[in-house]
């Protein structure tokens, strides 16, 4: 899932600035799992907004709405009954989903709540660490199911640095060396062979940004669009 | 000017190296000063390349000087701050510019360094940099390309004996010969004990390796590495050894320390020579390969 974070409260309060009338889009899907701008979230956050509205005596009307999911356009069509009634749109999606409302609504400024972290896994209650960087060709089958784009600082290929500490990363001792990690789950998998294996350069073409995809299924369809 | 370094590794029995860290700034009269005073006394000069990702001038530059006052230089070359084409186009420059050895690393991680918010790059690693290196040795680019006139590099890596777990790094040290490496110079070693128990499992056959000498300041700075720098271990018997030392005296003992040790390396033949890094005192290094004859 996509895990992402709320931006201080002072950074989106300067957002609404001339805004009479705003309108909290929540998204129901990663960032609700991760507790950032679902229904919850954005019930708390247009609260505090109107508290401090209040407080500093500003006219200002903050609605709320969560949307099942905004990276979907299916999930937009009730919004557009009420989004002329505001004067900004202010989203708790992660950063796909506030663009996708921007392009639906492009009449309307639409900002963002959230800074968007990683595509990660939720290691216990309230944590979340990254695991993929989507680099469009995985490479797990030869490193064990840990990724070194992702887990290594250095994204290395062909095994720790000279910076591995006591299976710690040189770069942040709180985190674990990925090819430390790599290399006792290969020992494990009794699959060491992998690791002796010279991992030529990544090819970096195919993910070149922005990347698109489109669903075999679906291609024919797409090639005879006018 | 002396022999090249790869001819000095395939007919010295005891092969040294020494560093040298570019300045930060324009100033190159200390640099200049240390490349005279090192030049003649050493097989060959290793340039740092943003070395602890500080910026500096580029190892090149002061590899071509080194080669203007007649000395043999070991260009640097990590994958932190360069992509493969700049990494490719470094290597072609250094070698017109008569730059004849190179060492590949990966390179410290931005963030240790002084622009800590800078884009890290490690499109390659070191193994990838050597195989791109062997590769330009044959006359092709990385990308299969011919090159018009080929390089002829001798290529070297480094290693960590101290490494824990040490598996993995023996490893890639392997992968390193595989994908070309000739000589190694290694991360600073204190205990020769672990040091050959690292090369009996290492078995660095059919290449050269250099054992790492850093210079001890003071039982501080061996303190402070214990506790900061990863693969690097002082012993306690060292780390006395610098505190009995009187007062501003310190370095004295860890040019004693530094010589024993090569004396030590040496005469054992426990490897193939040895690599001084007198980090910020160049002008000791002198005292030091007096220490050791
Ligand atoms: S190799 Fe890593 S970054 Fe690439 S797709 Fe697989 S998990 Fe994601
Ligand atoms: S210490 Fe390990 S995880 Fe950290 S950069 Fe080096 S190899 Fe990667």
């Amino acid at each position: 899932m996509i895990v992402a974070k709320r931006k201080p409260l002072e950074q989106i309060e300067g957002f609404l600035e001339g805004a009479e009338r705003v309108l909290v889009v929540g998204c129901g899907t990663c960032v609700a799992v991760c507790m950032a701008g679902g229904e919850k979230e954005v019930e708390i956050l247009a609260e505090q907004l109107r508290m401090r509205a209040k407080l500093a005596g500003r006219r200002q009307q903050i609605d709320e709405v969560t949307v099942t999911r905004q990276c979907d356009r299916e999930y937009f069509a009730p919004l557009a009954a009420c989004v002329d009634q505001y004067d900004l749109l202010l989203s708790t999606a992660c950063g796909a989903g506030v663009q996708f409302l921007a392009e639906r609504f492009d009449h309307k400024p639409v900002l963002p709540a959230l800074n968007t972290l990683f595509i990660g896994v939720a290691e216990g209650p309230g944590v979340w660490s990254q695991r993929c960087t989507a680099c469009a060709d995985c490479i797990l089958d030869q490193t064990g199911g840990i990724c070194p784009m992702t887990m290594c600082a250095k994204n290395l290929l062909n095994g720790p640095c000279g910076g591995t500490n006591h299976g710690k990363c040189e770069v942040d001792g709180t985190k674990d060396c990925a090819w430390t990690l790599i290399y006792r789950r290969l020992e494990k998998l009794g699959r060491l062979d992998l690791l002796k294996k010279i991992q030529l350069p990544k090819d970096y073409s195919v993910a070149t940004k922005p990347a698109r995809f489109t669903h075999e299924a679906f291609q024919k369809a797409e090639n005879q669009e006018p | 000017m002396g022999v090249p370094f790869r001819q000095a590794c395939q007919e010295k029995k005891f092969v040294i190296t020494a560093e040298i860290g570019p300045p930060k700034g324009t100033d190159i009269e200390p640099l200049i000063h240390h490349i005279e005073l090192l030049k003649d006394k050493v097989d060959g000069l290793n340039v740092t390349d943003n070395q602890s990702s500080v910026m500096r001038v580029s190892s090149m530059a002061v590899c071509r000087l080194i080669l203007d006052h007649g000395g043999e230089p070991i260009l640097q070359l990590t994958c932190r701050d360069r992509n493969r084409l700049a990494l490719q186009s470094e290597l072609l420059s250094a070698w017109v510019l008569g730059i004849r050895n190179v060492l590949c690393l990966t390179g410290d991680y931005v963030t240790v360094g002084d622009h800590p918010q800078a884009k890290p790059v490690f499109d390659l690693d070191s193994v990838q940099l050597l195989v791109t290196v062997s590769g330009m040795n044959e006359g092709k680019d990385l990308a299969g390309n011919d090159l018009q006139g080929k390089t002829d590099f001798f290529a070297g890596a480094v290693v960590t004996p101290e490494a824990d777990p040490i598996e993995p790094q023996i490893i890639k040290f392997h992968k390193k010969i595989a994908a070309g490496a000739q000589f190694f110079q290694t991360q600073a070693i204190y205990d020769l004990d672990n040091f050959k128990r690292f090369l009996d499992r290492a078995q660095p056959n059919g290449v050269k390796l250099l054992a790492g000498i850093v210079l001890l300041v003071s039982a501080g700075m061996a303190r402070y590495m214990n506790k900061n720098v990863p693969g690097i271990m002082v012993p306690d018997h060292l780390i006395d050894r610098l505190a009995s030392a009187p007062k501003g005296k310190a370095i004295e003992m860890g040019i004693q320390i530094a010589g024993e040790m090569i004396r030590k390396i040496r005469d054992e033949k426990l490897c193939d020579g040895v690599h001084i890094m007198a980090i910020g005192k160049e002008e000791r290094v002198p005292d030091i390969l007096r220490t050791a004859e």
